[in-house]
């Protein structure tokens, strides 16, 4: 260390703010890295250092840390680190960037992390615009596990696992990853730089910088790909090594600046604005539509004090036929009514194979299972759904159907059968879709206690077109004289639905 | 607290908002596409996050920056999803960060089908990731446990610095039911360890990798002490009718619905059946099944699997009384009439004599009503 050069070098330049001390990854010479004589990360690792230095973002870098080689980053820059899953840096780095929009992250990425196993995460984090700055040191091999190919191995390159050099018949040609981000609109800045000779390093430290300086300015997704040496895998001399870089290596993937959104970016706001300001804590709430302020206080005391209630209704139809707003309106009036409801729908395939069917129950206790086995109504809207479910009705129940002939052979002995055209009725009203309200009508014969209050506060709550509500107000209306109509003479008994406690 | 009626879903968001909760992080998928849904809707609302990533890999990751980044963040999915996110859980696990994801169950093994299921028990209480770690496990079995559970899963995650699953059946998270919210927002809040972009948080690192081998054992040996204090303090389950039970019934979720519907039943008819439900699938309650076993003929397990949470059961009595098995799978859930009529059998075969039924007509009309559903067998 006697030539005056190094010596001034080393006052002029010194180790950037932004590094540690000492590194604690080895025991003993704690002022070296961990990496081999001649590779790039060491080179890379100080250009990142010094723009984080220079643009005086130290305090406000979070850096995130993949697996390979540069997995140890948080024993030497003394920022923000989160060291990562394979592969999965921008996706980390995202989440970040969303929360703490005002700091600079860097996805500091190998190759095989990046281009292979990561190719999902960095494509989506770059098509999303991701205000991050990512380092992708491209060395063409795995080196950290021991030099396997990746897939921006170049053709004919040696790998323990292309042992007679890539062939593009088995493994496809080198990923040109800046050049396939380049193709979308979202990145600000892109560009591939490489470290084989004097020249090419000032200009990956310029790139570099200028990656950080985007991410601190929030103009959003930079890559800068770095074309970087690695002698230990290559088997080469740290000189051989730059050589490869520049003599081999650029001719596959060629140096240059593969996008630039920069300017108009800095003229027009960035991909992604700044956050919303945060509500009050307190407005959160109502917000949510869960204040206890905005919710209807309801008609629990309609209902007398010692009755019993227990309707345990299945629904069914086709998709449209209103199978499933039947039971809400059912359940919502229910709830209303101080009652204890639930509903539960089919999903799923059913949804989409044109049937449907949910099941609704109100009781004064709390309820067991939603589920409605045995239903002492049946709503059967078709009579595809009528023959799924008539079997299950218990004894002393009811079967609504929508039908003028009610199928002889799923008439039973003991459970009441109310069979009316509804659509068509529903049609004469002036819309036949109105066909599941006419039926909600005769439910509520049968169920007796909800107040008319409720039904007409859950279908208020359900039905926001006027027009809908008057019309189903209307059916509703027709279908409890349709029901007293036919049952006028022999009102049958209904005990198990709804009674008193005294009554046997 | 006033109650409206929401679907189980949808009320896991809300309550994770005013939880604190402000980023979800997910991927589509049937039965739980209401929760993402949901917070695409909210999170922007209240200055939260919501960000549709491009797999359930990428999403659990985003959650583990999330959660770097110190903020209570949560995810959603069904089994396929959940098992692409094992990795990230593990990574979470072992770099003790906190998080929320919601499983809602669907038939499986491969793509299965949409129908409920309860087979991700071993893939989530069990830990589907690599190396020693577990995950908290709560399993609601109403709409308004999808909201207290929720709320009480994001204090468990940070308190224990580690993932917490919420895992419901399909039924559970599509049905409606009224719920009750908190009427207080929690307020997000910066824990000490995070990394956040901030001078005082700059000496902060979030990491799994111990590459020194007493450095791993110790952090290894940190996470399960951690693991044996929630076995201690934090195992939960729901007793009903057990103090004299000879027939204890398990399950959980819409099952252990099922059971209690059973369980009034049979004891109509003069049976003495209880139901013990756990909340918590891990930590296991061990405690709670070990004094019913003192009691207790048996246990009758039913699960829409084909035995996963059995083996806990018998390893929580130690296998000192039968443990019988009632299943359905591939969509289909026992039903009250299935389990009534398995109960009965079991009732039988055990010389287990039924009792005076408990008086009053609606007990006698429940036993006349099983009396004629027997009938019938």
């Amino acid at each position: 260390m006697s030539s005056p050069v190094v010596a001034e070098y080393a006052v002029a330049r010194g180790k950037a703010k932004s590094f540690y001390d000492r590194y604690e990854r080895k025991s003993e010479l704690q002022h070296q890295t961990h990496f081999c004589a001649g590779c790039g990360h060491g080179t890379i690792h100080k250009m990142l250092a010094a723009a984080i230095d220079e643009l005086g973002v130290q305090d406000r870098t979070i850096l995130v840390g993949p697996v390979g080689c540069g997995v140890f980053t948080y024993y030497y820059f003394d920022v923000g680190n989160v060291q990562a899953a394979h592969g999965r840096a921008p996706a980390v780095a995202t989440a970040i960037c969303r929360s703490r929009p005002g700091s600079v992250i860097i996805s500091y990425q190998g190759d095989g992390d990046l281009s292979a196993i990561g190719s999902a995460e960095i494509l989506h984090a770059a098509n999303r615009g991701e205000n991050i700055a990512v380092l992708f040191v491209n060395n063409a091999i795995y080196s950290m596990t021991g030099g396997q190919a990746a897939p921006t191995t170049l053709l004919g390159q040696k790998s323990t696992t292309t042992p007679l050099g890539r062939n593009a018949a088995t493994e496809g040609y080198p990923l040109h990853v800046s050049e396939l981000l380049a193709t979308l609109e979202a990145p600000v800045y892109i560009e591939r730089v490489g470290l084989g000779d004097n020249k090419q390093i000032a200009q990956a430290a310029r790139a570099i910088r200028r990656a950080v300086e985007n991410q601190s300015r929030g103009l959003g997704f930079s890559l800068v790909e770095v074309l970087s040496p690695c002698p230990t895998i290559w088997k080469m001399s740290p000189v051989e090594a730059q050589h490869w870089v520049r003599e081999t290596m650029e001719k596959t993937f060629p140096l240059g600046v593969f996008c630039d959104r920069t300017k108009e970016r800095l003229a027009a706001p960035a991909m992604q604005s700044a956050p919303v300001p945060a509500p009050a804590l307190d407005e959160l709430p109502r917000i949510l539509g869960v204040a206890d302020a905005d919710l209807p206080e309801g008609h629990a005391q309609a209902i007398a004090g010692g009755q019993i209630v227990d309707l345990q209704v299945r629904i069914a139809g086709f998709g449209g036929q209103g199978v499933l707003l039947l039971g809400e309106v059912l359940a919502e009036a229910g709830l209303d009514a101080g009652l204890e409801v639930s509903w539960l729908p089919s999903y799923g395939p059913e949804m989409r194979s044109g049937t449907s069917n949910c099941h609704v129950r109100l009781a004064r206790e709390a309820i067991d299972s939603p589920l409605v086995s045995a239903p002492n109504v049946l709503v059967a809207m078709n009579e595809p759904s009528l023959r799924k479910f008539d079997q299950s009705v218990r004894p002393g129940g009811w079967v609504i159907y929508n039908g003028e002939e009610f199928p002889a052979d799923c008439r039973r002995e003991g459970v009441h059968v109310l069979a009316l055209p509804f659509t068509e009725l529903a049609n004469g009203m002036g819309d036949k879709r109105a066909a599941n309200m006419v039926m909600m009508g005769a439910v509520l014969e049968i169920a007796g206690v909800l107040p008319d209050a409720s039904v007409a506060a859950a279908l208020r709550h359900l039905v926001r077109n006027p027009r809908w509500v008057e019309l189903d107000e209307r059916a509703m209306a027709r279908g409890r004289d349709l029901f007293q109509q036919a049952f006028a003479a022999t009102p049958p008994r209904s005990s198990q639905i709804r009674g008193t406690v005294s009554e046997p | 607290m006033r109650k409206q009626l929401m679907k189980g879903n949808e009320a896991i968001v809300k309550s994770a908002i005013l939880a604190g909760c402000r980023a979800f992080y997910g991927y589509p998928i049937t039965p739980a596409s209401e929760i993402a849904e949901s917070a695409a809707e909210f999170m922007p609302k209240t200055g939260g996050v919501y960000v549709q990533a491009e797999s359930e890999v990428a999403a659990i990751n985003m959650l583990y920056g999330a959660a770097s980044a110190g903020v209570r963040a949560m995810t959603a999915s069904s089994g396929p999803g959940i098992s692409l996110m094992q990795e990230g859980i593990s990574y979470m696990a072992g770099a003790e960060l906190p998080c929320v994801i919601a499983d809602i169950t669907r038939g499986g093994p491969g793509l299965g089908n949409l129908g409920s299921e309860q087979s991700d028990y071993h893939q989530v209480v069990k830990g589907g990731g690599h190396g020693s770690y577990r995950t908290l496990v709560l399993a609601p079995n109403s709409v308004q446990e999808m909201a207290d559970l929720t709320a009480l899963a994001f204090d468990l995650a940070d308190r224990y610095r580690n993932p917490v699953v919420l895992m419901a059946d399909g039924f559970i998270g599509q049905m409606m039911e009224p719920v009750g919210f908190a009427q207080t927002a929690t307020p997000p809040q910066l824990p000490a360890w995070a990394v956040a972009g901030t001078a005082a948080s700059r000496g902060n690192l979030i990491t799994s990798l111990y590459i020194d081998f007493d450095a791993m054992e110790k952090h290894s040996l940190a996470l399960e002490a951690k693991y044996k204090q929630a076995e201690q303090r934090e195992a939960r389950a729901e007793e009903w009718m057990t103090a004299d039970a000879e027939i204890v019934l398990v399950g959980y979720g819409i099952v252990s619905r099922i059971l209690k519907a059973v369980a009034a039943e049979t004891r109509a008819a003069g049976l003495k059946v209880g139901v013990l439900r756990p909340i918590t699938l891990y930590p296991f309650p061990r405690a709670q099944f070990a004094r019913l076993a003192a009691r207790a003929r048996l246990f009758v397990d039913v699960e829409m699997s084909h035995g996963q949470m059995i083996e806990d059961v018998k390893l929580a009595i130690d296998c000192a009384r039968p443990v019988e098995f009632l299943s359905r799978v591939g969509g289909n859930v026992p039903t009250h009439e299935d389990v009534l009529r398995f109960v009965h059998e079991l009732a039988r075969r055990e010389g287990l004599a039924p009792g005076r039924p408990a008086c009053g007509p609606e007990a006698a009309a429940r036993q006349r009503c099983e009396e004629e559903q027997m009938a019938h067998v």
